[in-house]
């Protein structure tokens, strides 16, 4: 048995690439040695800034021989299929067997393949697995052709048993396959050569290459923390940067080194994230002053003087950045202090937030009127929710959000403070983003939640409006993700919303075009009718029939287009709720059946029927229930089908005649009453149960009464007794929609 | 002595460009001079730009003074500047030891290996306005970004091959962490013992603070648009005449005057930016117009001998 070290010494691999590279080229390199018959006992693979290695352990000195027995066709067969089976099997006619087989005399071909040196197989795996290497984005360098993640510089592969160690010859682009490798860039530069693994990690560590990743980490972690604690304080931890920060050094040295006093003031996310994002630092928390005053380096380095010089190098890059991030707080902050946040949005007048879709601030405008629509439906203040969406997006002018991006909305929450605005509006200047994602937090707050929403239903009416919807996986403008925003915002929430008619309210406010002031109250008029009542609601209808004089060129949209992108917006919505509730565990039939109910705009109310939907199939009475359901449907549209009407004339209790079936009109009776109150209540739970206590009589009318009856009087009765089964147990969800 | 003069620091901002020049002049390198145009970046000069396509090797060097009006201060920063300096190394086919010939140009402006923190940490160089993108690292020494260590792989849409390697420091920022000096305008220019000593605040605070003014607030951005248009209708112009030049006879394709605009369009483009009044979304759409250009002007530099464009070989006779 032999043992198998491979490394691919190469120019700084990226952090993030170390781990799934190391595990991709064990994949690569154990499933070809398995595919070509080489068995293993066991492979584990590194990575450092500058190597992948691989260990494999007891590989066997060659493959297996094998032979394989092959029939083929008959030997009075076509000679066409004669030549197929030699092309298959690479043998010449003469090394084809004779065989009497059951159908008559065959070919048999018997392939026999020798065995083949285990280096023979290395070489050619590990050619291929370079050559393939799923890098996420790869190179080429100097006048080559070969593809890396940067320039690859040597490889060693040496086979090592009892007998000694031996280079397994090979060649990539010119790169020969040696023992030999390098330590560390600036300690231990000089190549050396190893003879196994064991020999390849203790040299290196000599050579100050720590090759083990979790080491590596493990090493910062605890240095860090000792640091701090030596000095009284906390380390903030931050997993994400503890792995890319691993990957950046082959021989870490942690040295921890202070804010200065200037900078401690400053919001401590601020500090956080430039120290994070431009230094890679970890932050050191004062928990008695709740303040970061002090931050972690990692060099990779063991300087002469202890890391004095580093360290103050670092320091003074940290100044440089934190002076500048300073300056932008102390700007801002007097700005916001003596002009307020207003003065920011106007300054979006010039900032056009898409060529057909106007600047920031027209859309500032609309978020803040469609944010007083919501403000009532949502349980906010109407004035507040308007004064948060005027400021909400300001700090995008702050010079702060202008150099960290990723700090937008949190800085409006500062800005808001300091100019002296109520929580509600600087609470909302952070949240009105949320939700970002799938798992980010939902806002609870009126205020937040009516700006919220707002802002993504604009956003959606908006790039509908201009007919730039996601395709495919192509959603540059990040629509789908604000259609669960509104999703997670309405039912986390459990807002009453109807979305159709906000969402018609808003694109007409995308159609109008800017300076049509004199028919502005006519418009606030109508607006504020379609999002109460709907676009053909009379009242819209009303106000827009007196107009006098020339009528504005919007009022045209709001019986052209609108309706059919107002439809497809909310299809989109409810494909997104789909997703969303398949994830929680919710059946798309289920979803389906709901749909089709009226008033599916209003999210709560068609999951609040989904849920009742899936807990009440998930009972007996229930799955019951919807199988008796299915066989009155079936019969009803059958018999309607061949006889070209529709029963829905109400079924007659007198002309009754079995018991069973006056038992279902009793039932039926007694039913709908109670339905028709739980429904009132929304309480869809206590509908559906209702429903399925007719579960029995249903199926005992099945059991005792022949439905097509010889009189004709007595089938129509009871089909009109289905129909007015069918519209009972349909209350709740269309039920006909359900699978199986 | 040759030893103990490279470890030694330099004294002043010019003697550190000095001994880059030397330094990459003894490597082999032809050290060119200054673009004379407006430019956001040393990759700007058609000496990168252009030279890094096509087959020809290449091998310059040189520095490269750059604008970004949105960086200006008006002086008062510590680090930032709206005119700065750039210095360039381009070489093709890029060297197999590049990153050593990277180390030796800092031991050469006295950065000590054994005393810093010299890292190569990934950064993928990509410029949407050249339609140009690369894979290497930014240089970190101690936490500071001193260089840009980039393996062109397309520039101007082009795949290029051989791959050129280039290299990028930013040397104010560079020569104030060798000489160790915290606020920019403070360093010294020339030999601080000089006669006539200069500071780079004596050479460049009020042009700071002039250039700020006008590119924040005064620059008329009218007359930017109408600029802006006008070099795009005269690169695409320059770029449409035929390549036979008919008073010559020769076979001329115009590829640098046609960069030049195309260089012209991105500054305009930048002091727009400054001046505020292009959003996030118009921005990609005038980025695509410069990038449209840039592609134009790498499609005519492959046609020029330069780019690596041969005659066919004339028929026999």
């Amino acid at each position: 048995m032999a043992d198998l070290l491979i490394e691919l010494f190469s120019e700084e691999i990226p952090a993030r690439m170390q781990a799934r590279a190391a595990k991709d080229l064990q994949k690569l390199v154990t499933d070809g040695l398995v595919e070509a018959g080489l068995t293993y006992g066991g492979a584990h693979a590194f990575s450092t800034p500058r190597r992948l290695a691989l260990a494999v352990e007891d590989l066997p000195a060659m493959s297996p021989a094998t032979r394989e027995e092959r029939k083929g066709p008959r030997v009075d067969a076509p000679e066409k299929a004669l030549e197929g089976f030699l092309r298959s099997t690479g043998l010449s006619r003469e090394q084809l067997e004779e065989r009497d087989d059951k159908k008559g005399r065959v070919f048999f071909a018997v392939i026999e393949k020798p065995g083949r040196p285990a280096e023979e197989i290395i070489a050619e795996v590990l050619e291929a697995a370079i050559r393939n290497f799923p890098w996420p984005k790869s190179m080429r360098w100097g006048a080559g052709s070969l593809r890396w993640v940067r320039p690859l510089h040597s490889i060693l592969c040496i086979l090592s048993d009892e007998a000694g160690t031996n280079v397994v010859p090979m060649e990539v682009d010119g790169i020969s396959a040696g023992d030999t490798t390098k330590g560390h860039r600036f300690l231990a530069p000089a190549s050396f050569s190893v003879s196994s693994f064991e020999d390849y990690e203790a040299k290196l560590k000599r050579a100050h290459v720590i090759l083990s990743a979790a080491e590596r980490a493990e090493t910062i972690a605890h240095d860090a923390e000792q640091l701090a604690f030596a000095k009284g304080l906390q380390l903030v931890e931050d997993k994400g940067l503890l792995a890319e920060v691993s990957g950046l050094v082959e021989w870490p040295v942690v040295l921890l080194g202070d804010v200065a006093e200037d900078f401690h003031g400053l919001p401590p996310e601020v500090l956080q994230t430039s120290m994070k994002e431009h230094q890679k630092f970890f932050s050191v928390r004062d928990a008695a002053k709740g303040q970061i005053v002090s931050f972690v380096t990692v060099a990779n380095m063991e300087a002469a003087d202890q890391g004095a010089t580093i360290l103050a190098g670092n320091q003074k890059v940290l100044a440089a950045r934190l002076s500048d991030a300073k300056f932008f707080w102390e700007n801002d902050l007097r700005v916001a202090q003596s002009e307020g946040l207003e003065a920011w949005t106007a300054r979006l007048e010039n900032v056009t937030f898409h060529n057909k879709l106007g600047s920031q601030a027209a859309r500032i405008e609309r978020i803040a009127a469609l944010a007083a629509t919501l403000a009532p439906m949502v349980g906010a203040d109407r004035a507040l929710a308007t004064q948060a969406a005027k400021v909400a997006k300001a700090d995008l002018s702050s010079e702060m959000v202008y150099e960290f991006p990723e700090l937008q909305g949190l800085m409006g929450r500062y800005y808001s403070k300091a100019a002296g605005l109520p929580d509600e509006v600087a609470i909302a200047c952070e949240e009105h983003y949320s939700p970002l994602g799938p798992s980010d937090s939902v806002p609870t707050a009126p205020v937040s939640v009516a700006v919220s929403l707002a802002d993504k239903l604009d956003t959606l009416t908006g790039f509908w409006a201009i007919d730039e919807k996601p395709t495919g996986s192509k959603d540059p403008f990040a629509l789908r993700r604000a259609a669960l925003g509104v999703i997670r915002l309405v039912l986390s929430n459990g807002l009453r919303v109807h979305l159709d008619r906000v969402i018609d309210a808003q694109l007409l406010r995308h159609e109008i075009e800017e300076g049509d002031e004199k028919k502005q109250a006519l418009l606030a008029a109508v607006l504020d009718e379609i999002a109460h009542h709907g676009v053909f609601g009379a009242a819209v209808r009303a106000l827009i029939d007196k107009i006098e004089g020339d009528a504005p060129a919007w009022v045209g949209q709001v019986t052209a287009h609108l309706p059919d992108t107002s439809d497809d917006l909310l299809a989109f919505i409810h494909d997104r709720l789909k997703v969303h509730l398949r994830d929680q565990g919710i059946r798309h039939d289920v979803i389906d059946a709901c749909l089709a109910m009226p008033h599916n705009d209003d999210l709560t109310l068609l999951v609040s029927r989904a849920e009742a939907l899936q807990a009440f199939l998930g009972t007996e009475d229930g799955e019951n229930l919807v199988q008796g359901f299915k066989r009155a449907n079936n019969i009803l549209s059958q018999a309607e089908a061949a006889d070209g009407v529709e029963y829905s004339f109400g079924p007659e209790a007198k002309l009754a005649e079995a018991a069973e079936e006056k038992a279902l009109f009793a039932a039926l009776d007694a039913a709908e009453p109670a339905i028709a109150s739980a429904l009132k209540a929304e309480d869809f739970a206590a509908a559906m149960a209702r429903i399925a206590a007719l579960r029995a009589p249903i199926d005992a009318f099945f059991e005792g009464v022949q439905v097509n009856a010889e009189s004709e009087v007595l089938r129509r009765n009871r089909l009109n007794l289905l129909h007015r089964t069918r519209q009972v147990c349909s209350q709740v969800a269309d039920l006909s929609r359900l699978e199986g | 002595m040759a030893e103990a003069q490279t470890t030694e620091k330099p004294r002043s901002f010019q003697e550190l460009i000095l001994r880059l020049q030397s330094y990459w002049a003894a490597k082999g390198c032809a050290i060119l001079q200054p673009y004379d145009m407006e430019v956001g970046a040393g990759t700007f000069h058609p000496a990168t730009t252009l030279r890094a396509l096509g087959s020809k090797s290449w091998a310059a060097a040189y520095v490269q003074p750059s604008r970004r009006p949105t960086d200006g201060r008006y002086g008062d920063n510590p680090n930032r500047l709206q005119h700065y300096y750039q210095y360039q190394v381009l070489i093709k086919p890029s060297p197999p030891d590049l990153q050593e010939l990277y180390l030796g140009s800092l031991k050469a402006i006295g950065i000590d290996a054994a005393l810093h923190d010299i890292r190569f940490v990934e950064d993928d160089w990509e410029s949407p306005t050249l339609g140009a993108w690369g894979l290497g690292w930014e240089v970190w020494c101690d936490g500071m970004e001193v260089s840009q260590f980039t393996y062109f792989q397309q520039v101007g849409g082009h795949d290029c091959h051989p791959v050129s390697g280039e290299l990028t420091y930013g040397l104010e920022r560079l020569a104030m962490y060798v000489l160790g000096v915290d606020h920019v305008m403070d360093m010294p220019y020339n030999d601080p013992e000089a006669d006539i000593a200069l500071s780079y605040g004596d050479v460049f605070r009020q042009t700071e603070g002039e250039y700020s003014r006008w590119n924040f607030d005064l620059a008329d951005t009218d007359t930017l648009f109408q600029h802006f248009k006008d070099a795009e209708a005269e690169c695409q112009r320059i770029l449409d005449a035929p390549a036979d030049d008919p008073k010559t006879g020769r076979r001329i394709v115009m590829a640098h005057p046609a960069y030049d605009q195309c260089i012209k369009a991105s500054h305009i483009f930048n002091l727009l930016d400054a001046r505020g009044v292009i959003s996030v979304t118009e921005r990609q759409a005038y980025i695509g117009r410069v990038r449209t250009l840039a592609k134009a002007c790498a499609d005519a530099f492959v046609q020029t001998e330069a780019g690596g464009w041969q005659a066919e070989p004339a028929a026999a006779q």
